[in-house]
């Protein structure tokens, strides 16, 4: 099932919290090269499993193999090893307080290279620049807005040009135009440097445009996964609805049970999925 | 329920044991294997955990030392034994006010602010993105905490001491008109050095304990703000505990079984 492309594997990943399954028997690969977005709702679990990609969460059961390891079962220094070979935006940004800028973004640089302050400071201001800010250098985390704390975690995640990047909605809170500065960083690097990338993302815009392949999650499972074109023609109703952002669907709000079924009964969907996966209950 | 308190009580000391053990690893063991810790770093908590607090150490090692001075000229006055006021002022502080008096302000300046700062950082998700750039939060934020205060707390009861001996002078010389060369002869000719070194001794112990409790107590906060204020007030009460309760064994020990 590997080849020797395969970057992340990750194989009937279940995860609960207290008896809440909130990843339910995942399992997907991806390959040198990709740019993988991962979709779906909100609280359905994309930053949960971000974070079992990286080894920060340990699953239930199931396993995830990165660079063809088993991240579960590794030790600190194994796992420290890997992590140096990847970049992680964070959904907050989660930049140290205490610290600037520009000694954000250069302190896995100072921590894990040789470099001389000199060559850090113009590795520093190139990233910024790739990100788009430059002259915020000295303000610290707390005195930038949430958007430009996105791109400065951006810019310390590929501060070590890693050869995996998983960026946790790097574009939400971002105007329209630095969305796409940043959308077309994420593809010239996957082009140029072929930077592979997992990306969550419900900004639909922004998906489409990077995305080589994507999945959807719902219910704690994967409901659909395709190429952008694969998705965008999808027969499933509950893709379809998310892809353009339907207030109505099959996708249940947080309606009680009662209204639920009122709420199915009134808008029946048909079922057409074929060549999807389609995990949800039928009234 | 009773289950469920020993379970957490058995994880806090697992994971204290844990802190301990990695701290010395990196730094008994990591400076050998060529991964020296900064120095930078250092010099910046041994500023916050010191030098902002010799101002409050000054003035309650004073109070003290006026303290100590009056209650001994008030008892010793009816035997007629004035003279030894020097003498009780300096043995007091050295072995034990000196150093249980300043790790009490310490653990009340420093080690709360400690246990909040790792804290906040644990629940906005800084140390776990540490962790996530291959930096190992207890060679990072816990190395230069925990050397700043072995330093530092022993330096500032040295200082306190020093301050508390001047306090006891000023109500010698002033209210009691004892001459200054006199009182100086007499404090240095009632102490021996080990008086000095036990209560050295002590205030490392005391350095010790307070940055790990506190540590300890930020890194494991769960629950956002409301976490915070817990393990914050949580790490003050532990350290003072632990404290108070090792001044007596170390005190039995130095003092009694000797
Ligand atoms: N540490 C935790 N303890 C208990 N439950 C958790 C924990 N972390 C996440 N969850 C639960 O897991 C579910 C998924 O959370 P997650 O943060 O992965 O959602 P998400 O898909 O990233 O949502 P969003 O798009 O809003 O960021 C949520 O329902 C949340 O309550
Ligand atoms: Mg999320």
């Amino acid at each position: 099932m590997s080849t020797d492309s395969t970057i992340i594997e990750v194989n009937n990943l279940v995860r609960r919290f207290g008896d809440r399954a909130v990843l339910d028997d995942i399992s997907f690969n991806v390959h040198r090269g990709e740019t993988l977005v991962i979709m779906g709702g909100s609280g359905c679990g994309k930053s949960t499993l971000l974070r079992h990609m990286i080894g920060s969460m340990k699953p239930t059961s199931g396993s995830v193999r990165i660079f063809g390891e088993e991240i579960t079962a590794m030790k600190e220094r194994q796992v420290e090893r890997v992590r140096l070979r990847l970049g992680m935006l964070f959904q907050s940004g989660a930049l140290l307080a205490s610290l600037t800028v520009d000694e954000n973004v250069a302190l896995p640089l100072v921590q894990h290279t040789k470099k001389s302050p000199d060559e850090i400071e113009q590795i520093v201001k190139r990233k910024l620049e790739m990100v788009g800010l430059t002259g915020f250098e000295d303000l610290k985390p707390d005195e930038i807005s949430g958007g430009m704390k996105k791109r400065v975690g951006l810019a310390r995640a590929l501060a070590l040009d890693p050869e995996l990047l998983f960026s946790d909605e790097p574009t939400s809170g971002l105007d329209p135009i630095m969305t796409a500065v940043v959308d077309q960083l994420t593809l010239k690097l996957a082009q140029g440097t072929h930077m592979t990338a997992v990306v969550v993302s419900h900004d639909m815009t922004s998906a489409f445009r990077i995305a080589t392949r994507m999945i959807m999650l719902g219910h704690g499972s994967i409901v659909a996964q395709g190429t952008p074109d694969e998705i965008r023609n999808s027969s499933n109703p509950e893709v379809q609805q998310f892809i353009h952002g339907e207030p109505d669907g099959p996708i249940p709000l947080n309606l009680s049970q009662e209204e639920h079924k009122d709420h199915q009964h009134v808008r029946p969907r048909p079922f057409l999925g074929a060549r999807f996966r389609f995990h949800h209950k039928r009234p | 329920m009773g289950v469920l308190a020993f379970c957490a009580l058995k994880r806090q000391v697992k994971n204290y044991l844990q802190l301990n053990l990695s701290l010395l690893y990196w730094i008994l063991i990591a400076p050998f294997t060529g991964q020296f810790f900064k120095i930078a770093p250092i010099f910046r908590q041994m500023v916050f955990v010191g030098v902002r607090a010799a101002p409050m150490v000054a003035l309650t090692a004073f109070s003290v030392g006026v303290t100590l001075a009056m209650q001994a000229a008030h008892s010793l006055e009816s035997l007629g034994a004035q003279m030894y006021i020097p003498d009780l002022v300096m043995l007091t502080l050295l072995r034990e006010m000196g150093p249980v008096l300043i790790a009490v302000i310490v653990i009340g300046r420093s080690g709360s602010a400690v246990a909040a700062e790792l804290g906040t950082m644990k629940v906005s998700e800084e140390i776990e993105a540490l962790e996530v750039m291959a930096i190992n939060p207890v060679q990072y934020l816990v190395v230069p905490r925990f050397l700043a205060m072995m330093v530092m707390l022993p330096a500032l009861t040295i200082f306190g001491n020093y301050i508390g001996i001047v306090g006891g002078w000023a109500v010698c010389r002033f209210a009691l008109n004892f001459n200054t060369a006199g009182y100086i002869m007499r404090a240095l000719e009632s102490a021996d050095t080990w008086d000095l070194y036990s209560g050295m001794i002590k205030s490392a112990v005391f350095a010790w304990i307070i940055i790990t409790i506190s540590c300890n107590a930020g890194l494991n906060v769960e629950g956002g703000a409301e976490g915070v204020g817990q393990a914050t007030t949580a790490s003050v009460v532990q350290a003072l505990l632990a404290m108070l309760v090792m001044n007596a064994v170390l005190t039995g020990i130095f003092f009694f079984a000797g």
